[in-house]
C-alpha cells in the first residue's frame, strides 16, 4: 500500500498550504496514477493489483479533495485539529443567512418566472461570486493560521456548504426544466 | 532445492516478447475483435474476409450457430434465434417488458433472477447467448493471429449498470477468456481517434449504437484520457429508429398489434433496410411479404424517416446536456463531437448533434470499427507490450451509488462522475439489543426514491457480535474498481470482527449457476474443469515468477539486503518447482506463500516508484 501515514499534499508532493496551483496538481495527480493505477498492473499478480487498485484510490481521493476550495479548506481545517462536526453547527452571521433565504425564495419562484433559465443563470454566478469571495476570506485565514482565524476559517467553510446545497440544487431544477422542453 | 534461472542484471528475467491480447466490441448488432499487429491496430476477419460478426446465435437440437449463418435464420426461426442479446443483459424479465418491445421469444423464469429464453436447445440465459458471440470472436482471432489470446479488453456502453456490466464479465468467463479490463465504448473510440490525431484538448464522444446511447466528455492530455461525465440510456438505439419505422409500415400496411412472431421479424428486417437506404437515397422502397405470401409495396421519403426518428434523436440530447453540466463546461468549450455507432450513420442524427454542440461532427474513422480498434489499442497496452507507454484512461463511474435508508430513500454513497477506482466508507449501527445481522439494500441510480432507482443487491452482514442498541459500529465500505464493477467489504469496529457478506445480485447470476454452466457445458467436462483449474493457476504462477524476476533483478539490490533478498528468493524457488507438478491446490497456496513473503517488498517499490515520480517534478521546477 502507499505510505498511509502522508497526507494529501505530501502525497502529492506539494507544501501544506491553502494557496494551491491548480495546473500544477492536475499534473501531479495524471503523473502519480501513471505508475499506480491498476491499468499498470493488468497482467501483473492479484496482490500487485489489489495494491495498485488500493493506491489509485487513495490518489483519486486526495486529488478531488486538494481540487476542491471547499473540501480542501475542510481538510486543512481537520490536519490543524478542526473538525467541521455532523455539519449541524449552523452558522451565526445574520446577514448572511438573510442573503440565503432570498436565495431559497428567488430559486422557489424561478420556475413559474417568464424565463426561468435566465432566472437559475443570475442565481448560478451569484452563488459563484459569493464561492469566489469566501475563498479569498479562507486564503488569508489560512496564511497565519492561528486558533482564532482556524475558528473563522470553520465558519467560511458553514458558508460554502450552505452555498453548494443551493447550487446543487439550482442545477437539479435545471435539468428538471431541460428535461422537460 | 531447485535451481533458479536468473538472467543477468540488465536484461529480463523472460525475453520481452509480444504477447497477443485482443479488443473485443461485443455490440447488440453486430460484433467485432480487433488486435495490435506489427504497431497497427485492425479489426479481424473471419475465414471469409468478413469483419463484423452479427450478435446473433441460433440453438438447435443438438447444437449452436453463431453469426451470418444464424442471422440467414432469425426470420425463419425466430424462436431459437436470439438477436440483440446485449439489450437483454443483467435484466430480469419485468424490466424486459417494460422496455417495452416486442420480443419473439419465450421467457422462462423459475428460481433465478435471471430470464431464460427456451430454444429447442434447452433454455439459455443471455449471458449464455453471450459467451458463444465471445467465443466465435476468439476462435476468430486466434485462427489470424496463429496463437492463444493471453487476454481480452470487452467494451461495454459507458452508461451499463453494475448488473449489466457483471453479465458481460460472466459471459467472458463462460467462454474461458482472461478479461484484462471492461472498457466503456465511447473511451474506447476516443483512444482510437486521440492516438490518430495526438490532439490535447475536450472532446465529446456520441455513440450511437444498436441498442444503447451513451455520451462521454473527455480532456485528452498527454496520453492521458480523463472522463470528465458521462451519460446516456441503456436502453435506446438504432433498433428503436426500426421499431419505429415498423410502426409506420404496420399502420401504412394495416398490420395488426397481433402479428405473429415472423411477421414481426420480417417487419423489423424490412424496417432496417429503409433506414439504411435513406443514408444514402431521398427514399426507401418498402416490399413487405405478409403471411398470406403477397406482398405490400410502399416508399418511405427521407424526410418522413427524419419526423418519425427526430423524438429518438432529442431524447439523446439530454443526457448530453447533462454531460455537459456535470463536466462544468459549455457546449461551446467542446472543441470537436466524435460520432460511434452505426447509427451515426443516419444524416439527421449528425445534423442534430452538430448543431447541439455547434462543431461539425468527426466521422474519419468507420464508426463501426472505432470501438475494436481502442479496445486493441488498450488491450496491447494492458497484455504489457508497451511498458513505457504514455497512454492512461481514467475514467468514471455512470450511476450514482446509494444504500436504501429509512422511509424507502436513498442515501449516495459514491456520486454519479466520480472517476474510478473509488471507495467511500458508510457506517451503520443496530437498533434492537443484541442484533447479530443487518440487511443492507444497494441501489444504483439517481433518483430519491428507492422505487426509482435500480435495485443491485441485497447484503446481509451477519456475526455481529451482540451488543446493546446502537453500541456497534459496522463499517462498510463500496469500492468500484477500474473495470466499473461494485465491491462491498464490512467490519464491526469496536470488536475488529469482519463481518460475512452474503450478496444477492438483484438480477445477476450467482456463482454457483456460473459454475454450473461451466460444469454443464459440454465443453467443461469435470475433467476439462480440473485441467482447466490447473491450467489458471500455472498462469498466475508463471505472471507471479515472471513479475517478481524482472522486479529483482531493475531494483532487488537496491530495495532488499541480502536477508530479505534470501527470503524472497527461496519462496520464489519453491513456487518455480511446485508450478511444474499438476496440483492447483498446491500451486495456488505457494502463489499465496510467496505473496505473503513479498508483501513488504511489493510496497517498498510502489512507493519508490511515487516517489521517483513526485521527484521529478521537483527537478523540472528548479530547472
Amino acid at each position: 500500500m502507499l505510505d498511509f501515514s502522508k497526507n494529501y499534499f505530501e502525497l502529492f508532493g506539494m507544501p501544506v498550504a491553502y494557496v494551491i496551483d491548480a495546473a500544477d496538481l492536475a499534473e501531479r495527480y495524471r503523473d502519480l496514477q501513471r505508475v499506480v493505477h491498476p491499468d499498470r498492473f493488468a497482467s501483473a499478480s492479484e496482490q500487485e493489483r489489489r495494491l495498485s487498485m488500493q493506491g489509485s484510490i487513495l490518489i483519486n481521493e486526495a486529488f478531488q479533495t486538494l481540487k476542491d476550495p471547499m473540501l480542501r479548506a475542510r481538510y486543512l481545517l481537520s490536519l490543524h485539529g478542526v473538525e467541521m462536526g455532523d455539519g449541524k453547527g449552523a452558522t451565526q452571521d445574520m446577514g448572511f443567512l438573510m442573503e440565503q433565504m432570498e436565495l431559497r425564495e428567488a430559486l422557489a419562484e424561478a420556475k413559474d418566472q417568464a424565463d426561468p433559465f435566465a432566472v437559475l443563470s443570475t442565481i448560478l454566478s451569484g452563488i459563484d461570486q459569493r464561492t469566489k469571495g469566501l475563498v479569498a476570506q479562507l486564503t488569508e485565514q489560512f496564511e497565519s493560521a492561528t486558533p482564532e482565524q482556524l475558528a473563522a476559517a470553520r465558519e467560511i467553510v458553514l458558508k460554502m456548504q450552505f452555498l453548494q446545497k443551493i447550487h446543487q440544487d439550482a442545477e437539479a431544477l435545471e435539468a428538471e426544466l431541460e428535461d422537460a422542453l | 532445492m531447485a535451481l533458479l534461472q536468473l538472467s543477468e542484471p540488465g536484461q529480463s528475467a523472460a525475453p520481452h516478447q509480444h504477447k497477443l491480447a485482443a479488443g473485443i466490441d461485443l455490440g447488440t448488432t453486430n460484433s467485432l475483435v480487433a488486435s495490435v499487429r506489427s504497431a497497427e491496430a485492425e479489426t479481424l476477419p473471419d475465414a471469409e474476409g468478413r469483419h463484423r460478426l452479427p450478435s446473433v446465435v441460433r440453438y438447435l437440437e443438438d447444437g449452436v450457430v453463431v453469426g451470418h449463418a444464424a442471422k440467414a435464420e432469425a426470420v425463419s426461426d425466430p424462436l431459437n434465434t436470439i438477436v440483440s442479446a446485449k439489450r437483454l443483459l443483467g435484466r430480469g424479465v419485468e424490466d424486459i417488458k417494460s422496455l417495452g418491445e416486442r420480443l419473439p421469444y419465450e421467457f422462462r423464469q423459475d428460481h433465478t433472477a435471471v430470464p431464460r429464453i427456451h430454444t429447442v436447445g434447452g433454455d439459455v440465459t443471455p449471458v449464455e447467448v453471450s459467451a458463444e458471440i465471445l467465443k466465435t470472436l476468439t476462435q476468430q482471432a486466434e485462427q489470424t493471429l496463429g496463437g492463444e489470446l493471453t487476454g481480452v479488453v470487452i467494451t461495454v456502453p459507458a452508461y451499463f449498470d453494475d448488473a449489466q456490466r457483471q453479465a458481460t464479465k460472466d459471459a467472458a468467463k463462460l467462454a474461458g477468456l482472461n478479461v484484462l479490463r471492461l472498457l466503456n465504448e465511447p473511451t474506447a473510440a476516443a483512444v482510437a481517434y486521440g492516438l490518430d490525431s495526438g490532439s490535447d484538448g475536450i472532446h465529446a464522444i456520441y455513440d450511437l449504437g444498436g441498442g444503447t446511447f451513451d455520451i462521454s466528455i473527455l480532456r485528452l492530455n498527454r496520453g492521458v484520457f480523463e472522463v470528465l461525465s458521462t451519460g446516456g440510456d441503456s436502453a435506446l438505439g438504432g433498433d428503436d429508429f426500426d421499431q419505429v419505422v415498423a410502426e409506420w409500415i404496420m399502420q401504412q400496411a394495416g398490420i395488426q398489434d397481433d402479428a405473429g412472431h415472423a411477421m414481426l421479424r420480417r417487419l423489423m428486417r424490412d424496417a432496417c433496410a429503409a433506414k439504411e437506404a435513406l443514408t444514402e437515397s431521398e427514399t426507401a422502397e418498402i416490399k413487405l411479404e405478409l403471411d398470406d405470401g403477397s406482398h405490400w409495396d410502399g416508399s418511405l421519403s427521407r424526410e418522413t424517416f427524419n419526423q418519425l426518428v427526430e423524438p429518438l434523436i432529442r431524447k439523446t440530447l439530454g443526457p448530453c446536456r447533462r454531460a455537459l453540466r456535470d463536466a462544468g463546461l459549455g457546449a461551446d468549450e467542446i472543441e470537436d463531437v466524435v460520432m460511434v455507432g452505426g447509427s451515426t450513420r443516419v444524416l439527421r442524427v449528425r445534423e442534430m448533434v452538430g448543431e447541439f454542440f455547434g462543431a461539425e461532427p468527426l466521422t474519419s474513422i468507420d464508426p463501426d470499427r472505432v470501438v475494436a480498434v481502442g479496445a486493441a489499442i488498450q488491450a496491447d497496452v494492458l497484455a504489457g507490450n508497451k511498458p513505457d507507454g504514455e497512454m492512461l484512461l481514467l475514467d468514471v463511474n455512470p450511476l450514482s451509488l446509494g444504500i436504501e435508508t429509512m422511509g424507502g430513500l436513498v442515501e449516495k454513497i459514491i456520486p454519479r462522475n466520480t472517476t474510478i477506482p473509488v471507495a467511500r466508507a458508510q457506517e451503520f449501527t443496530t437498533f434492537k439489543d443484541g442484533q447479530t445481522a443487518l440487511a443492507v439494500h444497494v441501489l444504483q441510480g439517481e433518483r430519491e426514491m428507492v422505487s426509482d432507482c435500480r435495485s443491485l443487491a441485497r447484503f446481509e452482514l451477519r456475526g455481529i457480535p451482540p451488543m446493546v442498541a446502537g453500541a456497534a459500529h459496522i463499517r462498510v465500505t463500496f469500492s468500484v474498481d477500474a473495470d466499473g464493477l461494485l465491491h462491498v467489504e464490512a467490519e464491526e469496529k469496536s470488536s475488529g470482527v469482519k463481518t460475512g457478506i452474503e450478496v444477492k445480485p438483484s438480477y445477476g447470476l450467482t456463482d454457483n449457476e456460473i459454475e454450473g454452466m461451466l460444469r454443464d457445458s459440454i465443453d467443461y467436462a469435470q475433467k476439462d474443469l480440473e485441467a482447466r483449474r490447473l491450467r489458471e493457476e500455472q498462469v498466475e504462477a508463471e505472471r507471479v515468477i515472471e513479475a517478481l524476476q524482472s522486479a529483482l533483478n531493475s531494483d532487488g539490490d537496491r530495495l532488499l539486503n541480502a536477508e530479505e533478498r534470501q527470503q524472497v528468493e527461496t519462496q520464489l524457488a519453491r513456487l518455480v518447482e511446485i508450478a511444474r507438478a499438476d496440483d492447483h491446490i498446491q500451486i495456488k497456496r505457494e502463489i499465496e506463500a510467496l505473496e505473503k513473503v513479498c508483501e513488504f517488498y511489493v510496497e517498498r517499490r510502489m512507493n519508490a516508484s511515487v516517489t521517483q515520480a513526485m521527484s521529478g517534478h521537483s527537478v523540472e521546477e528548479f530547472e
